[in-house]
C-alpha cells in the first residue's frame, strides 16, 4: 500500500538529481580538461603574472580589484604595486586594459571582451583549449584562426611562447552535399620559447587565475559551507531528539 | 501606589487579556496553531507546504537586501549584480541564496503538488485549496520569469525575448500585448524597470495574499492525510479528532526536522554548487545582455522547460502557444477530472497508479527535452510525451471511474 507512493517519490527525487549530470554531458567541440588546481596559491600567482603581462594589455577585468587579488593570493601591497599594477595607482582600482576599447574595435574589428567572468561564462576548459587552439590560417586577417572559436579576431598573442602550429582537419561530405570539417590534431611548425608541457602549465596557471577572478569568493564559500553543514547536522540531532520527546505519547 | 500594585499584581495574562479584548489573538492562535488538528500519520510528503513557506521567507528576506544594492537599469544592472557578488559584504551569500531559492521554490512546489496527486488532496472538500494553490503556482511562474530578467545577462535577455514574443502568436491583440509587456519595441531599459516593479512589489504581494487564503481555506476543511480519509469522523469527548495531533507542538517539531534536512540540501547547493552545473545559474548569463548577439542555444530555466518542450513540439506558433497554455492550466481542473471515489493512492487501482507513474516520467522527460537543442529526434520525442501529458488529464475521467479501488480503512494507518 505504502509502496507505490514510495516508488513514485524516489522516482521524482532521482529525476531532479540526475538531470544536471545528463545536461552537463552535452557540448559540440571536444575540450581537453584544464585540470586546474584551484586552491594552489603559487599557480594562481603565476596566473596573475601571466594575465597582467599578456592579457591585460588589451582585455580589462573591470569587476576585479587588485586588493581583492592581493588578499586571496597572499601578496602585500608592495608586491601588488611592483608586479601587477602597471596602469593603476591605488590597490582598490580594478583591472583596466591598457588599450582604449574604441581603438581596439577599429584595429581588430571587435573590442576585446572583458575577462572578469569569461571562465565562468564559457568554462575553464573552453578558455584553456582556446589559448592552446591557435593555428596558422592564410585567410584570416591576423594570420591565425582558432579551433575552439573559429573566426576569432584575436591574434595569437602567445606565439613567442608556444610557437606556431598547423591544424589538421578531416573533411566529411554529408548526404546533402555540404562539408563538415572535424578537427583532428595539431602539427607544430615552429618552436616557441617553451616546450609543449611548459606551455600547457603556463596556460593552466593563467586559466586558473581567470577562474579565480570569475568568482573570487569560491574557496571561501566552500570553507564556510563545511561549517554550515556541520552546524546543521548538530541542529538536526537536537531537533530529532526534540521531536521524539514531544511525540512519545502519540500512539 | 496601592492601586498600581493592584494592577501589576493581577494574575498573569493581563496583557494578553488586554489584547484579547481588542483583537482575537488567543483564539486565532488556538484555531490555527495549538488546536489545529492534523493526522498523526503524516509522512514526509506532507512537509513540502511548510518548506514552501520557508523558501518564501528566504526569498523575501534575501530579496530585500538585494534590492538595497541592485540597480534596475539596463546600463547598470549587470554591473550591480557583480558589485553585490564582489564588493557588498556577504552579498555573494545573499545572491546565491536568492538564486538557489528560486529553483528550490519550484522543486518544493512541484513536490507539494505531486503530494496532492498522490493522496487526492484536491478532491472534495479541498477543491478551492487546490484552485488557490494553482493561482499561487501561476504567480510564482510570473515571479520567476520577471526575476530572471533582472541580472540582465545574455540568457535573461534572450529568454525573455523568446517567451514574451510567444504572446505575439495570439490573433488580433498579440502584437499590442507584446508591446504592453515590453513597454517598448524591443526588450529595453523600460522592460527591465517594469519587470523590477512586478518582481519586487506586485507579484510578491499577490503571492503573500494568495498563500494567506490558501492556508485559511485549508484550516477551514482540515488537512488531508496519507490515507485520504476524514479524521473528524472519530472525535473524543472534547471534540478533538482521535487520529489528529495539534499543529503545535507536534507537527511543528516534526516539520523542524524536515526544515533542517531541507536547509542541508539547500546549503549544499549554495556553498558547493551555486550554478548547479548551469541549471540554477546558466553559464550564458555571466555575459551581459547583448541585443546584437544571440546565444547559440536559448533555453529557459529548468522549471519552465516541461512546458517549453510542449511549445516547441508544435510546428504552428499559435497552436504551440495554445497547447503550452493548456499544459500549464489543465491541472486546475484535476478536482473534476478525477472521478475516483477514494482519495489516496493507497486504495486506488492499478490504472491510476500506472497513469501517475507515466505522468511523472513524462513530466521529467519533457523537462529534460526542453533543455536540449531542438533536433528532429528530440522534437519527435517531445511530441510523443506531449500526447502522454495531455492524455493523463483528458483521459482521467475515464480511467479513474473504471479503476478498481480497495476499501478505505475507518481509521488512519499509523505505526507509531
Amino acid at each position: 500500500m505504502v509502496k507505490s507512493s514510495r516508488i513514485a517519490g524516489v522516482l521524482a527525487l532521482a529525476a531532479f538529481l540526475v538531470a544536471p549530470q545528463v545536461l552537463a554531458a552535452g557540448g559540440e567541440v571536444h575540450l581537453e580538461p584544464a585540470n586546474l588546481e584551484q586552491d594552489n596559491a603559487a599557480s594562481l600567482r603565476r596566473g596573475a603574472r601571466n594575465f597582467m603581462n599578456y592579457c591585460s594589455g588589451c582585455h580589462s577585468a573591470k569587476y576585479v580589484r587588485f586588493n581583492t587579488i592581493g588578499k586571496a593570493l597572499g601578496l602585500s601591497e608592495e608586491q601588488l604595486v611592483d608586479n601587477l599594477m602597471f596602469n593603476a595607482e591605488k590597490t582598490f582600482e580594478t583591472i583596466q586594459a591598457a588599450m582604449p576599447a574604441e581603438d581596439a574595435a577599429v584595429w581588430y574589428g571587435k573590442a576585446p571582451p572583458d575577462l572578469s567572468l569569461m571562465a565562468r561564462a564559457r568554462g575553464a576548459d573552453y578558455v584553456y583549449n582556446f589559448l592552446k587552439g591557435f593555428y596558422l590560417s592564410q585567410g584570416s586577417p591576423s594570420g591565425v584562426d582558432n579551433t575552439v572559436l573559429p573566426g576569432t579576431s584575436m591574434p595569437h598573442v602567445l606565439w613567442e611562447l608556444q610557437g606556431y602550429q598547423e591544424a589538421m582537419f578531416e573533411t566529411h561530405e554529408n548526404e546533402d552535399g555540404s562539408v563538415t570539417k572535424t578537427f583532428v590534431d595539431f602539427e607544430p611548425l615552429s618552436a616557441g620559447s617553451m616546450d609543449a608541457e611548459d606551455y600547457d602549465d603556463f596556460v593552466r596557471d593563467t586559466v586558473n587565475f581567470m577562474a579565480y577572478i570569475a568568482e573570487p569568493i569560491r574557496s571561501d564559500r566552500r570553507k564556510l559551507g563545511v561549517w554550515v553543514l556541520m552546524f546543521l547536522i548538530f541542529f538536526f540531532i537536537l531537533a530529532a531528539q526534540l521531536k521524539k520527546a514531544i511525540w512519545k505519547d502519540v500512539k | 501606589m496601592a492601586r498600581i500594585e493592584a494592577e501589576v499584581g493581577k494574575p498573569q495574562g493581563g496583557l494578553i487579556k488586554w489584547i484579547d479584548d481588542r483583537f482575537p489573538l488567543t483564539s486565532t492562535l488556538k484555531y490555527h496553531v495549538t488546536e489545529y488538528y492534523a493526522a498523526k500519520s503524516f509522512n514526509w510528503w506532507f512537509v513540502f507546504g511548510v518548506l514552501a513557506m520557508v523558501v518564501l521567507v528566504i526569498q523575501l528576506l534575501t530579496g530585500i537586501f538585494l534590492t538595497m544594492n541592485y540597480k534596475p537599469a539596463a546600463a547598470e544592472a549587470f554591473a550591480s549584480v557583480e558589485y553585490i557578488m564582489r564588493d557588498v559584504e556577504w552579498g555573494w551569500l545573499i545572491r546565491y541564496m536568492h538564486s538557489t531559492g528560486a529553483s528550490f521554490f519550484f522543486i518544493v512546489v512541484y513536490l507539494h503538488m505531486f503530494r496532492a496527486m498522490l493522496y487526492g488532496s484536491y478532491k472534495k472538500p479541498r477543491e478551492l485549496i487546490w484552485l488557490i494553490g494553482m493561482m499561487i503556482f501561476f504567480v510564482l511562474m510570473a515571479e520567476g520569469f520577471a526575476g530572471y530578467l533582472l541580472p540582465w545577462g545574455q540568457m535573461s535577455y534572450w529568454g525573455a525575448q523568446v517567451i514574451i514574443s510567444l504572446f505575439g502568436a495570439i490573433p488580433v491583440v498579440g502584437d499590442a500585448l507584446v508591446e504592453i509587456i515590453r513597454g517598448d519595441y524591443a526588450i529595453s531599459d523600460i522592460t527591465l524597470n517594469r519587470f523590477f516593479a512586478l518582481h519586487v512589489i506586485v507579484l510578491p504581494l499577490a503571492l503573500i495574499g494568495l498563500i494567506f487564503v490558501h492556508i485559511v481555506a485549508l484550516h477551514e476543511v482540515g488537512s488531508n492525510n496519507p490515507d485520504g480519509i476524514d479524521i473528524k469522523k472519530h472525535k473524543d469527548e472534547n471534540g478533538k479528532p482521535l487520529d489528529g495531533v495539534a499543529f503545535h507542538p507536534y507537527h511543528t517539531s516534526k516539520d523542524l526536522v524536515g526544515i533542517i534536512v531541507f536547509l542541508m540540501i539547500f546549503s549544499a547547493v549554495v556553498f558547493f554548487a551555486p550554478d548547479m552545473g548551469g541549471m540554477f545559474l546558466e553559464h550564458a548569463n555571466f555575459e551581459p545582455a547583448n541585443m546584437t548577439a544571440t546565444p547559440a542555444h536559448i533555453a529557459p530555466v529548468w522549471y519552465y522547460t516541461p512546458y517549453y518542450a510542449i511549445l516547441r513540439a508544435v510546428p504552428d506558433k499559435l497552436w504551440g502557444f495554445i497547447l503550452f497554455a493548456m499544459a500549464v492550466v489543465l491541472p486546475v481542473f484535476l478536482p473534476w477530472l478525477d472521478r475516483c471515489r477514494v482519495r489516496s493512492i493507497r486504495y486506488r487501482g492499478w490504472m491510476y497508479k500506472t497513469a501517475l507513474t507515466v505522468f511523472v516520467i513524462t513530466f521529467v522527460t519533457l523537462g529534460w527535452l526542453g533543455l536540449q537543442a531542438a533536433t528532429p529526434t528530440y522534437v519527435m520525442l517531445a511530441r510523443v510525451f506531449s500526447v502522454l501529458y495531455f492524455a493523463f488529464f483528458l483521459l482521467m475521467p475515464f480511467y479513474t471511474a473504471m479503476d478498481k479501488t480497495k476499501p478505505e480503512p475507518d481509521r488512519v494507518v499509523y505505526h507509531g
